[in-house]
């Protein structure tokens, strides 16, 4: 018997610690599963389903199911991958994303899991929702239209920077992010460019004001590397 | 109707104060706060979230999630007419044209000068009586044309609903079959006495023999849950009774709480006994309200009684009582995780289980969520034991099920069975005379077509939270899963991405089917969604939602191809239609004219 336990992802050995979720095991052995509302500083959220995997032939979330050993896990398969492109389909038509004008393009989780993928069209029709934009605080713009409601803003005030600056409201596709002010405005918080929910949002809905194009689209993180071959990267650098 | 700035804040600090200041209490507040003007105004939110120290966005966090909340003014009646598809077999929208004619006020508006406003809800829990409406919040049955002309005449003449006729108000049971529950004389207090005599630890004992399971649907050993929550350690337990009873097509635990509240009540207060918990929570869906009154009564007349309080029934140390909460308009709240974060004053959006409210439940404490129905069957195994329960039913469904049939039938209602009855055995007793299809516990269930009346209702084979919805030889099946799809998209809390978004998709596909425009490929498109909301979906809401629209397509596919277009595809863009405004103001009549193929 070896003295540490192991679970199989996709038929290879994963070597995990008590505690840890298929997720954390996977992405710290740099095994990559698809993720978008998962942060390593916070609580499994378990809202995208992105890392729906299979466990022991049962349907789970990879950021909320607990590691254990002899588990057989599958993940990178044709079925599950077929699920997480629907997936993406869904949130770019629930939403409004314009890549080619966005900032974050080329830093975008969605986009860049769009093209791991190979979500090669929306698919669906689009919702086209009429979301305003919140341009009032001076330091950064909130487009609502591209947000996914993964909560990481959410949680980043709440729980990081200490100031609850938004909630998540609403229910069905009504479910919207809220800002805690009497206005309803960014600006009537005491939200700054400095607290970690600025700086969060894996798609382009929170947006640090004047910075545009500093890093040209085309060398930007996921332009250069494919957003699964940098997660398995970064973890072999880490080992 | 509109209060002074100075009256409003007094009366709004009454209801804080009424409710402990305790932010766990939102959802009871704002449905007191919305009473003062029957909507909740910015200032009233504001005012709400520094009197129980919370953010504004925590508080909109739950208002905005349940349909009963208004954040705009409404009229001073507000009619909502219940919509489930049995409201709509009975004519419910024929009626509700007559009344917004009538009124002259359109879905979801609001009477320029703010007497009425009309719209429609999910299902009341009326269906065997419909069409019913709520009428600020209190139901009526059995809507006729000539019913709503009566309620237009009381609103135009602004009489109070509490004074209107006693009559349009009358619900009746109608149980058709009663059996080991229903069929029963229970005196309050019996079956505590029993199992007071035979101690906690051989009262658990019984109830495991019984092997008695939920009757919510999900057929969990209650025996099992209990112990698991006594075992749990803790300083505190609750018992929770979920009466959140939303979905479509079920109303026997309406029944149960209008006509059984002693055996509701003391089933919770044996859960206390078994598990130590002294905490006990009814969760009555907001479309019950008219019960919340008497219910009150029965707790007060209970504690009197001594069989609930302090020291019940003398026993030193047994301490158990019961405080209702009140649901508002939120169907996910029958999801036992859903329904603790509403207790807790939030928004109803299932928890990630584990861990499982047992261990870590209401306030974080260890809770037992028991059906209505379970909790009046605990009551029969106190008096009867758990072997004699046993007999009854089959092997892995002891007991009998309390099913409500509605639908194309002579005598819907209530109809009690020992487990294992046929499907064809129910629709025999109700009086269905050419069924084509029965929907088995609502939406969330099983559509069952004419070659599976042989199947029975049984945790093993069909099982059921308890709806039975008939449906005859001329009724188009396509229609019933379209009600079903929209009922969910606008149930899905929104909290994954396959349900908030799938269920939306889905609707979308079906209004298209149903205007003519859809082909093969919708179809299709339609089986993928349900593959992947039901594999990816966080709770049984999404994992659900796509499967009546499974089954009616494998069942009923004619129903479907009917109002297919003819051709492989059609998008969802209509360039016609869009272009028809642009085609009468230039006044030119060629429609199709961009098209290739129109000669």
């Amino acid at each position: 018997m070896s003295d540490y336990e192991t679970f199989l992802l996709d038929g290879r050995p994963v070597r995990f610690e008590r505690g840890q979720t298929i997720l954390e095991a996977a992405l710290a052995a740099g095994h990559y599963i698809p993720n978008l509302c998962h942060h390593p500083e916070f609580k499994p959220h378990g809202s995208c389903k992105l890392c729906t995997i299979k466990v022991n032939g049962r349907y789970g979330s990879a950021c909320t199911v607990k590691a254990m050993p002899g588990q057989e896990v599958s993940s990178d398969t044709p079925e599950l991958n077929g699920n997480r492109r629907v997936l993406l389909q869904m949130l770019f038509v629930e939403g409004s994303h314009f890549c080619p004008g966005c900032e974050k393009s080329g830093n975008c989780a969605l986009q860049a899991l769009a093209y791991d993928l190979e979500m090669l069209t929306p698919h669906y029709a689009h919702f086209y929702p009429s979301r305003p934009l919140d341009a009032s605080h001076p330091d950064v713009l909130i487009d609502f239209n591209r947000c996914i409601m993964c909560e990481l803003c959410v949680r980043a005030s709440r729980e990081v920077d200490g100031k609850n600056v938004f909630a998540l409201a609403g229910r069905g596709v009504a479910s919207h992010v809220v800002v805690n002010s009497p206005s309803g405005k960014l600006a009537d918080t005491d939200f700054a460019l400095t607290d970690k929910a600025a700086h969060i949002c894996p798609v382009g809905a929170i947006l640090p004001k004047r910075v545009g194009f500093a890093v040209p689209i085309g060398s930007r993180t996921y332009d250069v590397d494919a957003i699964s071959t940098l997660a398995e990267r970064r973890a072999t650098e880490e080992a | 109707m509109t209060k002074t700035g100075k009256a409003h804040e007094t009366e709004l600090d009454r209801v804080l104060d009424r409710n402990r200041r305790d932010r766990g209490r939102l959802v009871q507040i704002l449905r007191e706060a919305q009473a003062i003007e029957g909507w909740i105004p910015p200032e009233t939110v504001t005012a709400i979230a520094q009197g129980l120290g919370m953010a504004i966005g925590e508080v909109e966090s739950t208002l905005e999630f349940y349909s009963f909340f208004y954040r705009r003014p409404r009229g001073d009646y507000v009619v909502l007419f219940s919509d489930n598809i049995t409201d709509r077999m009975l004519g419910n929208q024929a009626i509700f044209e007559h009344m917004a004619r009538r009124f002259g006020v359109a879905r979801g508006e609001v009477s320029p000068d703010g007497l009425v406003s009309l719209d429609f809800t999910s299902c009341t829990g009326l269906c065997d009586q419909g069409p019913a409406i709520l009428v600020n919040g209190i139901a009526i049955p059995k809507m006729t044309l000539r019913r709503a002309d009566q309620i237009h005449d009381l609103i135009r003449s602004k009489v109070p609903v509490s004074d209107w006729p006693k009559d349009l108000f009358e619900i009746d049971h109608n149980i058709r079959r009663a059996d080991m529950l229903l069929g029963s004389d229970f005196m309050p207090g019996s079956a505590l006495k029993a199992a007071i005599a035979m101690g906690p630890e051989a009262f658990l004992t019984e109830v495991k023999r019984s092997n008695l399971r939920g009757r919510g649907g999900a057929g969990f050993t209650t025996g099992v849950k209990w112990e698991a929550a006594k075992k749990a350690q803790a300083d505190e337990r609750f018992i929770v009774c979920n009466a959140d009873e939303g979905e479509p097509g079920t109303f026997k635990d309406r029944v149960l709480l209008q006509f059984y509240p002693e055996r509701v009540f003391e089933g919770m207060a044996l859960a206390g006994f078994v598990t130590g918990a002294r905490h006990g929570l009814v969760y009555l869906r907001g479309e019950y309200l008219y019960l919340l009154a008497p219910l009150e009564e029965k707790l007060a007349e209970l504690r009197a009684g001594r069989l609930l309080g302090r020291a019940i029934q003398g026993v030193e140390g047994f301490d158990f009582d019961i405080e209702i909460h009140m649901g508002a308009g939120a169907y996910i709240c029958g999801e036992e995780t859903a329904l603790i974060e509403s207790l807790e004053g939030k928004a109803g959006r299932p928890r990630i289980r584990p861990p499982f409210p047992v261990v870590c439940g209401y306030r974080n404490k260890p809770t037992v969520v028991n059906n209505v129905e379970t909790l009046c069957k605990v009551t029969e195994i106190a008096l009867q034991g758990g072997a004699g329960y046993e007999g009854f039913g089959t092997k892995q469904s002891t007991g009998t099920k309390i099913l409500s049939v509605s639908g194309d039938c002579e005598r819907p209602g209530i109809y009690e069975y020992p487990f294992g009855v046929r499907v064809g055995q129910v629709l025999d007793d109700c009086g269905a005379r050419s069924p084509k299809a029965v929907q088995i516990s609502g939406p969330a269930g099983t559509c069952l077509g004419i070659r599976e009346f042989g199947r029975r209702i049984a945790f093993e084979d069909v099982p059921t939270a308890g709806a039975f919805m008939v449906f005859g030889e001329h009724r188009d099946m396509f229609a019933v899963a379209h009600n079903f799809a929209h009922f969910f998209a606008h149930e899905s809390c929104g909290f994954c991405t396959p349900c908030r978004v799938g269920t939306a998709i889905q609707a979308k596909i079906m209004d298209k089917i149903a205007a003519g425009h859809a082909t093969q490929y919708e179809m299709n498109e339609l089986q993928h969604l349900h593959d992947v909301m039901r594999t990816g979906s966080h709770c049984g809401l999404g994992q659900t939602a796509g499967g009546a629209i499974a089954d009616t397509i494998g069942k009923f596919r004619d129903d479907y191809e009917q109002k297919l277009a003819r051709k492989d595809f059609e998008p969802a863009f209509d360039l016609d239609a869009a272009l028809a405004r642009a085609r009468a103001v230039t006044g030119r009549d060629d429609a199709d004219s961009h098209m290739l193929d129109h000669a």
